[in-house]
């Protein structure tokens, strides 16, 4: 199955969801009026995307409308996604690339797929031909460390590793050395799943990104921030805490093959500069994907 | 990041005060900044209508509007609405007559099964239960190691026979093999799965068969958003719910998700997941959930003064 099709598949829950529903919303209405902009923005909450973000779309609809002197409701839809589209395509989405070795750290709040997502990288980036290492910098958890080594052994790539309990910032640094000393072109650090209220947490988050930036002036060259799309509004607040600890540059967005809209991410685009550079699409080491907002708003909204 | 609901709705009223008379048109403004509350709080969107049309019914209804304090007076109806549709009293867990309890943990990947499987196992034995825990999950990489280890920081037996058998055959092992040395408390971890994977649901269908639990607990991110109504409704339906689980309440959120939870399925939240460590859990206070989802950390005080 090529990829907008598998795409299409794992977020046919989500078109079910928004895209049905603002369809049948449309069909048979007359005239554009006010509860029709009502509704829609009811579809748009139930996507997760925020009750401000939904106004504030709503809003430059209404305008649209307005000056375009639109009376069709049916071109509702093909403007709306225009405005989504439009908020999801700003920013480089494209991996920062530095070292060698480029030093990606993964940081998130507990359980939203951190691990998974560094294996399903490890095999992105290594069939494409890189070299890859991986540092298993979540020493808290229990069996984190054996998580990540199974990860690696499906993949194919090592995994530089201290004892469960040991400090993070020293795994990192070995990890580190040991990239440079074998020549690896990308180095994927793992961290613990940590709320991102806990201050004392972020600051071992600065900790590690400190020595890093020491060894090697540069990294880490991209903090990726995992989101879970099944997150409701409080993704915003975690982009937002997280960002400034620890100067996320971009944002992965899992569980997508579940019945979560993902809505979230067009708040977060809204209200912050972090784009949107891969999706999780499910639990296996294919299932990670570029995020690409015209295929992912077209098949948001394709029949 | 929010601004809290009381204040707001203060500041509703003593705009709309300034005018006189307050009307029903007037309650339907401060209805509004409810809604919004709600809605920011993640609590399901259709939920959040059927609410909020209570809520100002009951408002409009009594003597609310001439009354001096009308903001209070809104603001305890809706929390006392809230309250009660979280459930009055506290719920517990159902024990067997004849033991051993068995205690089935379900949920979506990553909502804290396992961890509150090891909270709970810890917390029972604290009431005076020999619990045993039973490694279910055989699909995520390093699964059945977590439980284990976890079992071992707490000295509570892991019962587990690897990734090669069905969780099913697993399952029924594990119970005969309570029975034998005596534990009376036996507590299931599964693999997280989709609510709409049609295979794995059908396999929790098996195991609920298998081994009839006294207690499923389906266990919820506190950070879920508006799906959390689609996950609870299906797992509820194929599976018949006993309780809830709310995980990962130690941080920011206003955890909307268990109204809508509780909304849809009438399904009791049981125990509230506090933090990392195997002592956080703790029984559910719907109370607390109510202020915490309008976000009014000082509505006692409020209301007090109404
Ligand atoms: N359906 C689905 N499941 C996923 C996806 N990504 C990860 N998961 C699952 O989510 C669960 C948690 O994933 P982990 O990778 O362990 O998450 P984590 O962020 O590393 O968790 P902690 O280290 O405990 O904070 C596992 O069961 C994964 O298999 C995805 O895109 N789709
Ligand atoms: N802060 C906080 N973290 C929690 C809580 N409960 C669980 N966690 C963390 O959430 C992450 C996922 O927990 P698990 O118990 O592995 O979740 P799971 O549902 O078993 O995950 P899968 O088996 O992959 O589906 C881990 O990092 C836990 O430490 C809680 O109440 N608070
Ligand atoms: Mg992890
Ligand atoms: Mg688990």
């Amino acid at each position: 199955m090529g990829f907008f099709n598998r795409l299409k598949e794992s977020l046919t829950k989500t078109r079910q969801g928004l895209v049905e529903k603002i369809e049948n919303l449309i069909i048979g209405r007359q005239a554009i009026d006010e509860s029709l902009f009502d509704e829609l923005e009811e579809v748009l909450i139930g996507a997760d995307v925020g009750v401000e973000t939904a106004l504030e779309l709503m809003e430059t609809l209404r305008r649209q409308v307005k000056e375009r002197k639109i009376k069709d409701p049916e071109q509702l839809k093909p403007l709306l996604q225009d405005l989504i589209q439009d908020i999801l395509s700003t920013g480089e989405r494209s991996l920062n690339r530095g070292g060698p070795p480029t030093v990606i750290l993964v940081v998130g709040v507990n359980g939203v797929g951190k691990t998974t997502t560094i294996g399903k990288l490890a095999h992105y980036f290594k069939s494409r031909g890189e070299r890859v290492l991986l540092g298993a910098a979540d020493t808290f958890r229990a069996a984190a460390i054996d998580q990540l080594e199974i990860w690696g052994r499906r993949v194919g790539v090592d995994v530089i590793k201290h004892k469960e309990g040991s400090d993070p910032a020293a795994v990192a640094y070995d990890a580190l050395q040991a990239a440079r000393a074998r020549k690896m072109d990308m180095l994927i650090i793992d961290t613990a799943g940590r709320l991102h209220t806990k201050s004392n947490l972020m600051d071992e988050l600065k900790k590690i990104r400190r020595v890093l930036g020491r060894e090697l002036p540069g990294a880490p060259h991209e903090v990726l921030l995992v989101l879970d799309a099944t997150t409701g509004q409080n993704a915003i607040s975690q982009a937002c805490l997280f960002g400034e600890a620890t100067g996320v540059t971009g944002i992965v967005l899992t569980k997508l093959d579940g019945t979560a809209k993902g809505g979230v991410i067009i708040g977060i685009r809204q209200i912050l500069d972090i784009p949107v550079k891969f999706i999780g699409i499910g639990e296996g080491v294919e299932d990670l994907r570029p995020f690409n907002p015209q295929e992912f708003v077209a098949a948001l909204f394709e029949k | 990041m929010f601004e809290g609901l009381a204040e707001k709705l203060q500041e509703t009223f003593r705009k709309l005060k300034s005018k006189g008379r307050l009307t029903e048109a007037d309650v339907d403004e401060a209805m509004k900044e409810v809604r919004r509350a709600l809605l920011a709080a993640d609590v399901n969107f259709q939920v959040v209508k059927s609410f909020v049309a209570r809520v100002k019914e009951r408002a409009v209804g009594q003597d609310v509007l001439s009354s001096l304090t009308p903001a209070q007076q809104v603001i305890k109806i809706v929390r006392d609405e809230l309250a009660g549709l979280m459930g009055g009293t506290q719920s517990k867990l159902n024990l067997a007559p004849k033991p051993p309890t068995v205690v089935m943990m379900v949920g979506l990947h990553g909502a804290g099964k396992t961890t509150t499987a090891a909270k709970l196992a810890n917390l029972m034995r604290k009431q005076g239960r020999r619990p045993m825990l039973v490694a279910g999950d055989v699909y995520r990489p390093a699964a059945i190691k977590q439980l284990q280890v976890l079992g071992e920081q707490l000295g509570i037996p892991v019962f587990s026979m690897g990734d090669r058998h069905t969780p099913v055959d697993i399952a029924r092992a594990a119970v005969e093999h309570a029975v034998k040395q005596g534990r009376d408390l036996v507590i299931i971890d599964t693999a997280g799965r989709l609510e709409i994977n049609e295979e794995m649901m059908a396999e929790l269908e098996t195991l609920k068969a298998a081994v009839r639990p006294h207690e499923i607990l389906l266990v919820v991110d506190a950070m879920t958003g508006q799906v959390a109504v689609n996950i609870a409704e299906t797992f509820n339906k194929r599976l018949g719910l006993d309780g809830v689980v709310l995980t990962k309440l130690d941080g920011d959120t206003r955890g909307g998700a268990a109204l809508s939870i509780k909304a849809v399925t009438g399904c009791p939240i049981k125990f509230v997941g506090v933090g990392e460590k195997l002592d956080a859990l703790e029984p559910f206070h719907p109370d607390r959930m109510a202020d915490r989802i309008l976000g009014m950390g000082d509505v006692l005080t409020l209301i007090e003064k109404a």
